[in-house]
C-alpha cells in the first residue's frame, strides 16, 4: 500500500480513523466530504487558497539554519522551518484559513472551533472576521483561566469564548462541547476542527491544508543545501503541524520523520500526553486511534507544560505511520522542553513556543548523535509569546 | 436469546405501548443501580437501558453527562455494569436490558469477550452511540452470535439510502432521535417526528423507539401515538438527582407510573 494514498474512501489510515460518530453527524460529515473533495478539485479555490496563504498569511515561511545552536550541540545542523513568523504565530492559520473558505463555499455563516492553548481559537477567530462569519470556541475552564491573553485576543476578534465546565475542564472536553453544538445546528454552522484528527474527512482534509509546509520545505532545502535534510522533527499533541511537514517527505525513504509527544514529568510516572508512546489503539472523538486510557477504556486525564500538546489521543496517521515503521515517536519531557526554550531564546534571539520546544528538545539530544555533515530540519510551528506567562511563573517571577 | 422481539410482540398483541427508561449503571452509587432497576419496572417499565458510564460522553447533555460523571467518580467499569445486569437478573428473568453507551470501553474489552461475557450476564441488545454501521459491519454479526441485538440510530438528518442500510444490521428495534441534539435538549418537534416515522416504517419493518425529549405524561403520551416505543433518559436522571437517598426509588417508581399513564393513554 502506498502510505501517500491514505486514506481509503471511508477514511481509513489501516486500522485507524474512520468515522465513529453518533447517526445525527454521519450526514454532515458525508457533505463536507463531498463538498471538500470537489473543492480539491476547483482550480479557482486552491488559488484563492494560495493567495490568503501568501497575501495573509505571510508564506512562504523561511527556512532559517540556527548555526549558533547547532554550534552549542556540537554534531549535526539544525534548520528551523519558521511557522511561528505567520500571521498568528502558529501553523494553525493554515489549516483555518482552509477550512473558512470551504464554509463559505457550503454557505455557513456560523463557525465553531475548540481550542486547548487558544492559538486554533485565535487562529478560527481571525478567519472568521477576515470572512465575516459569527464565531464560537469553546474552551475548557482550566485553559480559559491558564490562557487569559488569548482569550481576550479572540474577544478581541469577535469571536464568543465558551468555557467548558465538564470533564476534565480542558482540551478534550472542550473538543466534545464542540461536537454537542454541531450536532445540534448541524444544518448551518461549519465545525473548524483544529488538528488532523476527528472524524473522516477531517484528519485528511487538516493535512491537507497544513501540508503546505512540507512542500515549501521540499524545494525550501534544496536551494539552501543543495538535498533534503536528513531527519524531520516535530512536536505532536493532535499532530497537524507534524504531519503538515511529514506527509509530503513520506515518499522520500532516506529521510527520517520524528514526532515528539509531550513526557510531562515523564512517561513512567504516568503524567504525560504521550499516547504513542505510552497509550494502546482506541475510540475517541470519532475515530480510532492510540489514545490513553485506563484498564476500563476511560480516558485518562493528561499532562504537560505544553497545553497545546496536552490532549490524550492523536491524530489516526501518526498510529499508521508509527506502526508502519515510515515515522518514529519520541517523548519529551517538560524540563527538557524548558530548556530547549531557553537555549533557543539565548542562542537565536527566537522565543519558541512550548509545544515546539518539544522537537527543539530532540533535536538537542539527536544532533549530537550525528555528523556535522548531517542536517535535522526542525518544524518550529509557533512563537512562544503566548507562553511567557507560564515560563515566568516557574521561574517564580510574577510579570 | 434476546428478550426484545417477543417483548414488543406481546406488547403489540395488547394494543400497547413500551416505555423504556434509561439510567445510567453506577448513579448515583453502584449499590443503587440493582435496586432502581427494579423499582423502574415496578413502576411500568417494558425495557431498561443501561447507561455504560464514559469519560467523553459526546452526545449527551449535561444530565446524562453529570451521571456519568458521577458512576466514575466510583470507578464503574463495564464489567461492573455486567455484574449489576446478572444481579439484576437473579429477580428478574423477563424485563429486556439493553446496554447503551460509547465505543471505547466495548472496543477495550474486545467486542468477542465483550458479547460473551454481555450475553452470559443476560444483556439483551447493545446500542454503540458512536458506532455507525458503516464501522460495525462484523459487529452485528458477533453481537447476534450471542444473542445480542445490535440496536442503531436514526436520526432527523439520516436520508433514506442509510435507512435501508441501517435496516439491514439492526435487530430488536431502531431507536429514532427524535431531534437535532443532545440528550435532555428541549426542543421536541412533534410535527416532525410524526412525518418521518412512517418514513422509517417504510425502510425498516423493526418497532421504532422514539427518545431525546420526552420529559413528562404528555409527550410520552403524544410519541406512544406516533412510534412503538417511547425512551425517557435525561428526566429519570433529574429525578435520581433530586431525591433524597432513602427516596430515590420510590420517585423512580412514581415517576414511571406517571409515564406509563401517559403512553396508555395514547
Amino acid at each position: 500500500m502506498n502510505l501517500n494514498d491514505l486514506p481509503d474512501a471511508r477514511g481509513h489510515f489501516g486500522p485507524y480513523g474512520g468515522i465513529f460518530v453518533a447517526e445525527t453527524l454521519m450526514s454532515a460529515l458525508e457533505e463536507l466530504k463531498r463538498e471538500y473533495l470537489a473543492a480539491k478539485g476547483d482550480p479557482d479555490f486552491m488559488a484563492e487558497f494560495c493567495h490568503e496563504l501568501k497575501h495573509y498569511v505571510g508564506r512562504p515561511s523561511p527556512v532559517y539554519h540556527a548555526r549558533r545552536l547547532s554550534a552549542h550541540y556540537g554534531g549535526a545542523q539544525i534548520y528551523l522551518k519558521r511557522e511561528d513568523l505567520n500571521h498568528t504565530g502558529a501553523h494553525k492559520i493554515n489549516n483555518t484559513i482552509g477550512q473558512a473558505l470551504l464554509a463559505r463555499r457550503m454557505g455557513k455563516k456560523r463557525v465553531i472551533a475548540e481550542t486547548g492553548a487558544g492559538q486554533h481559537g485565535v487562529a478560527s477567530a481571525t478567519v472568521a472576521a477576515r470572512y465575516g462569519m459569527e464565531c464560537v470556541v469553546y474552551m475548557g475552564a482550566e485553559d480559559v483561566q491558564r490562557q487569559a491573553p488569548n482569550v481576550f485576543r479572540m474577544k478581541l476578534l469577535g469571536a464568543t469564548v465558551v468555557p467548558v465546565s465538564s470533564g476534565s475542564k480542558t482540551l478534550k472536553d472542550a473538543l466534545n462541547e464542540a461536537m454537542r453544538d454541531w450536532v445540534t445546528n448541524v444544518e448551518s454552522t461549519f465545525y473548524i476542527l483544529g488538528t488532523a484528527a476527528g472524524p473522516h474527512p477531517y484528519p485528511m482534509l487538516v493535512r491537507d491544508f497544513q501540508c503546505v509546509i512540507g512542500e515549501e520545505c521540499l524545494t525550501q532545502m534544496p536551494e539552501l543545501i543543495g538535498r533534503q535534510p536528513d531527519c524531520v522533527v516535530a512536536c505532536v499533541g493532535g499532530g497537524s503541524n507534524a504531519i503538515g511537514i511529514f506527509h509530503p517527505y513520506i515518499p522520500h525513504e532516506q529521510v527520517r520523520l520524528i514526532g515528539v509527544e509531550a513526557g510531562g514529568e515523564g512517561i513512567a510516572s504516568g503524567r504525560h500526553a504521550a499516547p504513542l508512546s505510552a497509550g494502546t489503539p482506541g475510540v475517541l472523538h470519532g475515530f480510532r486511534s492510540y489514545l490513553m486510557q485506563d484498564e476500563n477504556g476511560q480516558v485518562i486525564e493528561t499532562h504537560s507544560i505544553s497545553a497545546g500538546l496536552d490532549y490524550p489521543g492523536v491524530g489516526p496517521e501518526h498510529s499508521y505511520l508509527k506502526d508502519s515503521g515510515r515515522a518514529e515517536y519520541v517523548a519529551i519531557n517538560d524540563d527538557e522542553a524548558l530548556r530547549a526554550f531557553h537555549d533557543l531564546c539565548r542562542f537565536e534571539g527566537i522565543i519558541p513556543a512550548l509545544e515546539s520546544s518539544h522537537a527543539l528538545a530532540y533535536a538537542a539530544k539527536l544532533a549530537p548523535t550525528l555528523g556535522e555533515d548531517k542536517v535535522v530540519l526542525v518544524n518550529l510551528s509557533g512563537r512562544g509569546d503566548k507562553d511567557i506567562n507560564t515560563v515566568a511563573k516557574l521561574a517564580g517571577i510574577t510579570l | 436469546m434476546s428478550r426484545i422481539g417477543p417483548t414488543f410482540a406481546a406488547l403489540q398483541a395488547q394494543h400497547k405501548k413500551a416505555l423504556i427508561p434509561f439510567i445510567t449503571a453506577g448513579d448515583p452509587e453502584p449499590a443503587f443501580t440493582v435496586l432502581l432497576m427494579h423499582a423502574l419496572v415496578a413502576g411500568g417499565a417494558d425495557i431498561i437501558e443501561l447507561g455504560v458510564p464514559f469519560s467523553d460522553p459526546m452526545a449527551d447533555g449535561p444530565t446524562i453527562q453529570r451521571a456519568s460523571e458521577r458512576a466514575l467518580a466510583h470507578k464503574v467499569g463495564l464489567r461492573d455494569v455486567l455484574g449489576m445486569v446478572k444481579a439484576f437478573r437473579a429477580g428478574n428473568a423477563a424485563t429486556p436490558v439493553v446496554l447503551m453507551g460509547y465505543a471505547n470501553p466495548i472496543e477495550h474489552m474486545g467486542y468477542e469477550a465483550f458479547a460473551q461475557a454481555a450475553g452470559a450476564a443476560g444483556v439483551d441488545g447493545v446500542l454503540i452511540v458512536d458506532i455507525p454501521p458503516e464501522e460495525s459491519p462484523g459487529v452485528a454479526d458477533v453481537f447476534a452470535a450471542h444473542g445480542l441485538d445490535p440496536i442503531y440510530l436514526l436520526s432527523p438528518t439520516t436520508p433514506e439510502a442509510r435507512m435501508d442500510a441501517v435496516a439491514r444490521l439492526a435487530r430488536g428495534f431502531v431507536y429514532y432521535v427524535s431531534l437535532k441534539g443532545v440528550t435532555g435538549a428541549a426542543h421536541l418537534n412533534l410535527e416532525e417526528v410524526a412525518q418521518k416515522i412512517p418514513l422509517l416504517r417504510k425502510h425498516c419493518g423493526l418497532p421504532v423507539g422514539v427518545g431525546f425529549g420526552i420529559r413528562d405524561a404528555d409527550t410520552a403520551r403524544a410519541i406512544a401515538g406516533l412510534a412503538d416505543a417511547v425512551v425517557v433518559g435525561s428526566r429519570v436522571i433529574q429525578e435520581i438527582e433530586n431525591s433524597p437517598r432513602e427516596k430515590i426509588a420510590e420517585n423512580v417508581t412514581a415517576l414511571m407510573a406517571a409515564l406509563r399513564k401517559g403512553v396508555d393513554a395514547a
